[in-house]
């Protein structure tokens, strides 16, 4: 194991941030760390980083106990969400702050500055500010000055958090990319669970300074051990008393399958390929049903506002088995 | 850009608005100052010249100097230490301190002069005989001058640097850490360029503030012409003495000295230093 956190606390005056996390973290893969915002999730990465000091419990890093080392000790590269860059130093003299540190020799500085502004596609910005870079190039920079030093590990705190959809996209399969290319152990916080989702080889879920769940993101998705983890992972619908996907309920014109309640649609909303459908159900009591079917689907069967139909969970699939519904 | 915001504003508006503030200006700033450039050259530069070549007129100026430089060396070095100890560490009574560094822009130099004199003076003050038993004389003598002047130029710096080091944030600082800087390293590699011209203007403020300082040097000095008199101390006592001539000559001097800070600064400055 690459990061080893055991019995890790972590209190800022009456709130508690960490409550006794224990979590391995493997190496050479890229894993995220999940959660709603105040869950504890960046506060356990600057824990790892040095930056933040936990009231108790142990940090190792490779091997080596790390709980009381300062950060520049550590040997680890810290991505920030609003890139940090050092403002009055050129891109080249940003990435380069590393090497200088630790004083390496001008030719070989120079020689791994052009390297890395090749992989993060930078070279000929090298001599601008970070200010003359948008967004999605400075973080590219941040990472290319955090990957200068070779670090044991590699942190992001919501790496792309301050950029606009698109660039985050691009930026989250590029940063896949990269950790194929460079296979350092590497560990992102974010709030995003497509993100997390798309990128990571295995996902940590912490929520209230705890954590949730850990596994891939097909484990998580398809056996969540929690209502907290299903309904974060994605969206989440009420039906017989059981959660479940909307995209894993089966809608009827007619009471073809034994299982199926009737009710009726009573809105119909567009998203582009999808469309999502709101079930009242004629069950008194029973909350509406949220239903996403194709656009395929909703042609095929005419669905309408108004319209009688049957829903019944698809039937194989395990991922809606009955879910313990946490108290609290 | 701002200007199209108030183009709305009709124009009787615009420029009555304009002409208050210019007269304001000129009325209580630029044309006192401007009649004593003109009446120390009245009668060209020579006299102004003349004057400032006298012995004691010289030795005021050359006093002034190396308190105001003393003055302004002491308070770049704790300004910055208090203030990076203000914006970056928590700690008991910070409030405390913060409120305590505004004193010197409420009370009058002339109070702080006499609370320096009460503590440091020879004969019954706190401290006063244990200096001068050590062979240190503070009151009316330069040590004093140079911790009045101290005094009142105190929040100066720390008021320009706290804002800017509060908008920059510790972010650049945590990278540079967790890239391998020590603490001494983060400092002179990304804090202080950070803060450059913050630190550079509370520079030029308190050099000006210092060659000017009058009331508290005047109370711990002593005033003797030719020793202990600044050159502030000497435009008065020229002025009082019927030498308008020297006093104007001084007083230009020293308007001169202090605008031509301001002057260099506007003027080093890149437009955009964020």
């Amino acid at each position: 194991m690459s990061i080893t956190i055991s019995g890790v606390n972590k209190k800022f005056g009456d709130f508690v941030a960490l409550d006794n996390v224990s979590v391995d973290l493997p190496t050479g893969q890229l894993t995220a760390l999940l959660g709603p915002s105040g869950g504890g999730k960046s506060t356990l990465l600057r824990i790892i980083a040095g930056l933040e000091d936990a009231d108790s419990g142990t940090v190792t890093i490779e091997g080596n106990e790390a709980t009381h080392l300062p950060p520049q000790k550590r040997n680890v590269g810290f991505v920030f969400q609003h890139y940090a860059a050092f403002k009055h130093m050129s891109v080249a003299k940003n990435v380069a702050f590393g090497l200088e540190i630790r004083k390496r020799s001008k030719a070989e500085t120079e020689k791994r500055v052009a390297e890395l502004l090749e992989l993060v596609h930078l070279s000929q910005f090298a001599h601008r500010l970070p200010a003359q870079l948008s967004g999605g190039q400075r973080q590219r920079m941040a990472l290319a000055r955090a990957l200068a030093v070779e670090p044991t590990v590699l942190l992001l705190d919501e790496p792309f958090g301050a950029l606009d959809a698109k660039v985050r996209k691009e930026l989250r399969e590029w940063l896949r990319r990269l950790h194929d290319e460079v296979q350092v152990t590497t560990v992102f916080v974010t709030h995003d669970q497509e993100e997390a989702l798309e990128v990571a080889d295995e996902i940590v879920v912490i929520n209230d300074g705890r954590v949730e769940q850990v596994g891939t993101p097909d484990q998580l998705y398809d056996a969540p051990e929690s209502e907290f983890v299903m309904s974060f992972l994605g969206p989440v619908t009420k039906l017989s008393g059981r959660l479940v996907r909307p995209h894993d309920i089966e809608v009827y014109t007619a009471p073809e399958d034994p299982r199926g309640k009737p009710g009726r649609i009573t809105r119909l909303l567009r998203v582009g390929f999808e469309v999502r459908l709101i079930v009242e159900l004629d069950e008194p009591e029973h909350p509406d049903v949220e239903v996403t079917v194709t656009r395929a689907t909703q042609r095929h069967l005419h669905l309408e506002d108004g319209l009688r139909v049957w829903v019944a969970p698809t039937s194989g699939v395990r991922a809606i088995s009955p879910v313990r519904v946490a108290s609290g | 850009m701002a200007s199209s915001t108030y183009a709305r504003d009709p124009a009787k508006v615009r420029w009555g608005l304009r002409t208050i503030v210019v007269a304001y200006v000129v009325l209580l700033v630029a044309w006192p100052t401007g009649l004593v450039f003109q009446n120390a050259f009245a009668d060209g530069v020579g006299p102004v010249v003349d004057a400032l070549k006298d012995p004691e007129i010289a030795h005021a100026l050359q006093l002034t100097a190396i308190i105001t430089v003393i003055a302004v060396v002491i308070n770049l070095v704790f300004g910055l230490t208090i203030s990076i100890l203000l914006v970056r560490y928590d700690f008991f009574g910070k409030r405390v301190l913060s409120a305590l560094i505004d004193v010197p822009l409420s009370i009058s130099p002339v109070v702080v002069g006499l609370a320096l004199v009460l503590v440091y003076n020879g004969r019954d003050g706190w401290f006063g005989p244990t200096l001068e038993s050590w062979g240190l004389q503070v009151i009316f003598a330069t040590p004093g001058m140079v911790m009045a002047t101290v005094f009142v130029a105190l929040p100066l710096v720390i008021r320009e640097v706290v804002p800017v080091l509060e908008e920059i944030g510790d972010d650049q600082e945590q990278a540079a850490r967790s890239l391998g800087a020590n603490a001494v390293q983060t400092l002179r590699r990304i804090t202080l360029p950070g803060i450059k011209w913050a630190v550079v203007y509370g520079v030029v403020l308190s050099l000006a503030r210092s060659l000017g300082e009058f009331g508290a040097v005047k109370i711990v000095s002593g005033n003797i012409a030719g020793q202990s008199q600044t050159a502030t101390l000497s435009v008065e006592e020229t002025y009082q003495n019927f030498q308008q001539g020297t006093s104007y000559a001084l007083a230009a001097l020293l308007a001169f000295a202090a605008m031509a800070c301001l002057v260099v600064v506007s003027v080093l400055r890149p437009k955009e230093h964020n």
